[in-house]
């Protein structure tokens, strides 16, 4: 009965159901996969186990064999081998599914025992809920519902602990509210590899502090608020801005570098209150960069564009797009375009369809930086595979477009088309965009979008859907969050129009259509489209460009190939 | 039936005139000559002698030392280590810091022939912080040791080294768990590891096979090798081999340390006979036999049922007097020995007050890792020192139970039951006590100290 179904699975029993697990997952996985609810704290499946808040207490038995003869003992009521359970409560979180392990968690001892440690966890905690973030995605809040006796039999005075310590320059603590559970030490030592936090005095008067002098300070701190199973660590951005219960969350991706950590952005009316990690054990495991969770702010931000222009008047869309044609006409065979890769897969397949209606020549900026070996990768662009596989460029970008100025010099480009990039950060100088007629779209104000002859206002990630193409060349969707502001228009739009202007027949501009399209000319794509795309992405065929240099460094979940591992 | 006379095998020199802790006193009592010996043995031997001795463990489980042994994991490559947990801490015992002042060569001894058994290459001794003096000690017995060749390089000229440090605790009741005092040794705040999958014998030390002992137990091995596993059994009674030392405190005529063969003396003449009865005018109330976290005896209460004597099974029904003072009997009507801390308390006693104080410890001293005993040996104190100090309810008793009983068997280690079982117990025994505490308290004298 309990023989192995392949080398590597067990058997288990949880509360009755038999699954077969792979050997070494343990009761708490192993019971998610049953549909049976182990209540925990201190356990989380990306950190080491430490089995210290004991709230997933289980019962444990294994099957009877004599202890002579090794034969199975049977149990004559039911005709199956006798389980022989041990009296004492096991974690769920340290016990390993080996063969024939059998668990009850519905048990009366079980029960007691969580409402045990639920009050227990109770009676310290300030219960200051109508004041706390965590309300609502509090487990301590929702354990006690499920699992706690619903009353107080404590009438001492409760302890004392700070209550808002500055951890570091984005995370508060409140010590009243932690459960000791010491997740977030164990995330700042063994992901962050930035053993700062620790526990001071002993019992039930421990305290979660920094090491003297030393701040958690790290570019991941706000994981230990993500994972903090309680309202003890905080974000001091988010913290008191809104309930949880209210906000709408929209499945995105971290632009930030070419890693592309899932995310979720949480929203209410128009308006974006965090970012936070999205599972993808693929890519980001559980967590990012606290940069990326900052990168929400640009969407208000002062400079944003808002006004599309022409000249320096004030203009609507299609005058823009016309004046836009005129120019495009006025240099036929001069003109030069410089794509994005921060544009979404989409963006990058009409602006090559742009490009080729206009016979210009396509470049694209490359943005490095260092990576940091985790979660921020070398190429600070989200999109550079997306720009090769749609097509859009063939070789890697360059940071300075030294080539496009030469052209420029030699009055061989008369006009670029700029998606969202700033010319003079790539090199070019003033007197060179005084020579060309510009066409920019883009999201925020910069040294081009003043120079430009044509501004037209577009969207930022998370006011529109699409796909980035990460280092793994894995393909993920993000999806629109917030409304953009008016005066702004969804790239796809614009490049659909512009290109329409000089006559070429592409998509309307919806992701449907421009994914048929899509899909039709790029064979990589050739399965794919928008809505058929999983949560956590696809990999995509790499071959075509294994031998480009690309610049990353190896970070989690990912190694670069032997060819490029030197650099980083 | 006078009580037996005392058997001092590990206490032999102690407090004897003119004994001094120095090497060559030490030598000429002849000192390490069992070392110069067992080193020529196979190490499987000695281990065999330990085995057949049936000795068990003196820091307070009484886990049998051989079996111990067995579970070393030998095979993994890893060095082996060997601790001697001298954290003596449980409230109430005092018996090693006696050797360790008084005879620490028999320790060091006992340590390095254990060393040699289960080829440990390197053994520390993990003092308690608050006995500087006997860290003193050690550290001065160790250096003439080392010179004379017993500890360190090529052993009594063999070809086998090993060496030991003194590591100092820095206070902590918790360091006495062997994972915890693991982790302390390593560096790090001594909080207990959890089993699986850290089993010092196969993940201790440094992830590697370590062996934990009790001072005393390490005293014994010496005596087993020196006189055989078979002369040791003949020592006490079956399952409960050779002596044990009752450190007796409380309110006896003449407290203090005293070694018997386990078994063969009870509870009643230890009292009344060997520690000259209760103080004048008094009569005793409660004793707790092996240590503050032993659950705790009422005088007048009976214990009845069966045991095995021999190979039969015989009825038994005892008063506190005449349980027999080894591990398996006390272990039967729902104690334990312990570590021998035998605490006395007469009838001038508050069980509430007695029991406010024992939780002030505990809590004082949880680790604070898991939930259970964090939080509950905290709320426990606060609810006997509310009693104590402020409003007493009657319902507290009741309350002061139902929290305990939802600590023990739950935690990472045993201090889960160390902190549960006095609440457990007392309530138990004296519920009475604290039910009427409140009215009682109201007639009481002025307590003539502040309690912890």
């Amino acid at each position: 009965m309990i023989a192995p179904t392949k080398p590597d699975l067990v058997t288990v029993n949880i509360d009755g159901k038999e699954i077969a697990v792979p050997k070494g997952t343990n009761v708490i996985e192993a019971a998610r996969l049953v549909g049976v609810d182990v209540p925990h704290y201190c356990y989380h499946p990306k950190l080491t186990v430490v089995g210290n808040c004991r709230m997933c207490l289980v019962e444990m038995g294994m099957p009877a064999v004599d202890p002579a003869t090794k034969a199975p003992v049977m149990d004559p009521a039911t005709g199956k081998q006798k389980i022989n359970w041990i009296p004492r409560p096991q974690i769920g979180c340290g016990t390993t599914a080996s063969p024939g392990l059998h668990i009850r968690t519905q048990t009366p001892q079980i029960k007691d025992c969580r409402e045990g440690v639920m009050e227990f966890l109770l009676i310290n905690h300030p219960l200051d809920c109508p004041i706390c973030d965590q309300a609502g995605e509090c487990k301590l809040q929702e354990q006690a519902t499920g699992y706690g006796r619903g009353y107080s039999r404590f009438i001492e005075q409760k302890n004392v602990k700070p209550k808002r310590t500055q951890l570091g320059p984005r995370v508060t603590l409140d010590d009243e509210r932690c459960i000791l559970c010491s997740r977030c030490i164990r995330f700042s030592k063994e992901v962050a590899k930035d053993d700062v936090l620790g526990f001071i005095d002993r019992g039930s008067h421990s305290t979660l502090t920094c090491y003297p002098g030393k701040q958690l300070a790290n570019n991941y701190s706000l994981n230990t608020v993500d994972i903090c199973p309680v309202g003890a660590l905080t974000s001091t951005d988010f913290r008191f801005k809104m309930r949880v219960w209210f906000l709408k969350q929209t499945n995105s991706i971290d632009t930030e570098s070419s890693v592309g950590a899932n995310t979720v952005v949480w929203s209410r009316e128009g308006q974006i209150y965090r970012i936070t990690p999205r599972q993808n054990d693929e890519v980001n495991d559980t967590w990012m960069a606290d940069s990326g969770r900052e990168l929400y702010k640009q969407v208000r931000a002062a400079d944003r564009l808002t006004v599309i222009k022409v000249g320096n008047l004030d203009s609507t869309l299609d005058m823009a797009v016309k004046a836009a044609g005129e120019i495009f006409k006025a240099s036929a065979g001069a003109i030069a375009v410089v794509g994005s890769g921060r544009n979404s897969v989409e963006e990058q397949f009409l602006t090559k369809k742009l490009a080729e209606a206009l016979k210009a020549s396509t470049q694209l900026v490359s943005r490095a930086g260092t990576g940091d070996k985790i979660l921020v990768s070398a190429d600070r662009n989200p999109n550079t595979r997306g720009a090769l596989v749609t097509g859009l460029i063939s070789a890697l970008p360059t940071q300075q477009l030294t080539g496009l100025a030469a052209a420029i010099d030699a009055g061989q480009i008369k006009t670029v088309v700029s998606i969202g990039e700033d010319l003079t950060a790539a090199g070019l100088t003033a007197a060179q965009l005084a020579k060309i007629s510009i066409v920019y779209l883009g999201t925020h104000v910069n040294a081009t979008s003043t120079a430009a002859k044509v501004v037209l206002p577009t969207y930022t990630v998370f006011e529109k859907s699409g796909t980035f193409v990460n280092q793994q060349f894995r393909i993920q969707k993000f999806a629109k969050a917030v409304p953009a502001p008016a005066g702004a228009t969804d790239d796809l739009v614009i490049l659909a129009k512009l290109a329409t202007a000089t006559g070429a027949t592409v998509p309307t501009a919806d992701l449907a259509a421009v994914w048929k399209t899509i899909a039709a000319e790029i064979p990589a794509l050739g399965t794919i489209s928008f809505n058929n795309l999983p949560d956590t992405g696809l990999l995509l065929d790499q071959t075509p460009w294994a031998t480009l240099p690309f610049v990353e460094g190896e970070t989690l979940h990912f190694k670069p190939a032997a060819s490029a591992e030197t650099r980083s | 039936m006078p009580a037996p006379q005392q058997r001092r095998i590990i206490f032999a020199h102690i407090d004897e005139p003119g004994y001094t802790n120095d090497l060559p006193c030490y030598l000429k009592h002849g000192g390490y000559e069992v070392l110069k010996k067992a080193v020529t043995r196979p190490p499987q031997e000695l281990i065999d002698e330990v085995k057949k001795s049936g000795l068990r463990g003196r820091g307070g489980a009484g886990f049998p030392c051989g079996v111990k042994w067995g579970l070393v994991d030998r095979k993994s490559g890893k060095p082996i280590y060997l601790i001697v947990n001298a954290d003596e801490s449980e409230p109430g015992t005092f018996k090693d810091r006696y050797i360790m002042h008084q005879d620490p060569h028999q320790l060091i001894e006992g340590t390095m022939i254990s060393c040699f058994a289960n080829n440990v290459k390197q053994a520390y001794i993990y003092i308690r912080g608050e006995m500087p003096h006997g860290a003193r000690i050690l550290e001065q017995a160790l250096a003439e040791a080392r010179a004379a060749g017993f500890v360190g390089q090529n052993i009594c000229g063999t070809n086998y080294s090993c060496d030991i440090f003194v590591h100092r605790g820095a206070g902590a009741y918790i360091c006495g768990e062997e994972t915890g005092l693991i982790e302390s040794l390593e560096g790090k705040r001594a909080n207990p590891r959890i089993k699986p999958p850290y089993f010092p014998a196969v993940l201790g030390l440094y992830q590697c096979p370590t062996i934990v002992n009790n001072v005393e137990t390490l005293c014994h091995v010496k005596y087993i090798v020196e006189h055989g596993g078979d002369a040791f059994t003949k020592i006490g009674t079956p399952n409960n081999t050779g002596t044990r030392i009752f450190c007796v405190s409380g309110h006896v005529q003449r407290p203090g340390y005293y070694e018997f063969e386990a078994g063969k003396i009870t509870m009643g003449e230890l009292l009344n006979e060997v520690c000259g009865g209760p103080l004048p005018g008094r009569k005793f109330k409660a004793v707790i036999p092996g240590g503050s976290s032993a659950k705790i005896m009422r005088f007048g209460e009976r214990y009845k049922g069966k045991r095995k004597v021999g190979a039969d099974m015989v009825d038994y029904d005892w008063g506190v007097e005449d349980v027999p003072m080894d591990f398996d009997s006390l272990g039967m009507i729902g104690t334990m020995g312990g570590s021998g801390g035998v605490i006395v308390m007469d009838d001038t006693v508050n069980m509430v007050e007695a029991l406010a104080n024992i939780n002030a410890f505990y809590s004082h001293e949880s680790c604070g890792q898991c939930t259970p005993c964090r939080e509950g040996s905290l709320w426990m104190k606060k609810i006997t020192t509310r009693m104590v100090h402020g409003e007493a309810r009657t319902e507290d008793a009741a309350l002061l139970k139902s929290v305990a009983d939802q600590i023990p068997g739950r935690t990472i280690c045993a201090f889960g039951e160390a902190c549960s079982w006095p609440t457990q117990s007392f309530i138990a025994k004296f519920g009475d006590e604290f039910k009427g505490y409140a009215e009682a308290k109201k007639t009481a004298q002025p307590a003539a100290h502040e309690l912890v």
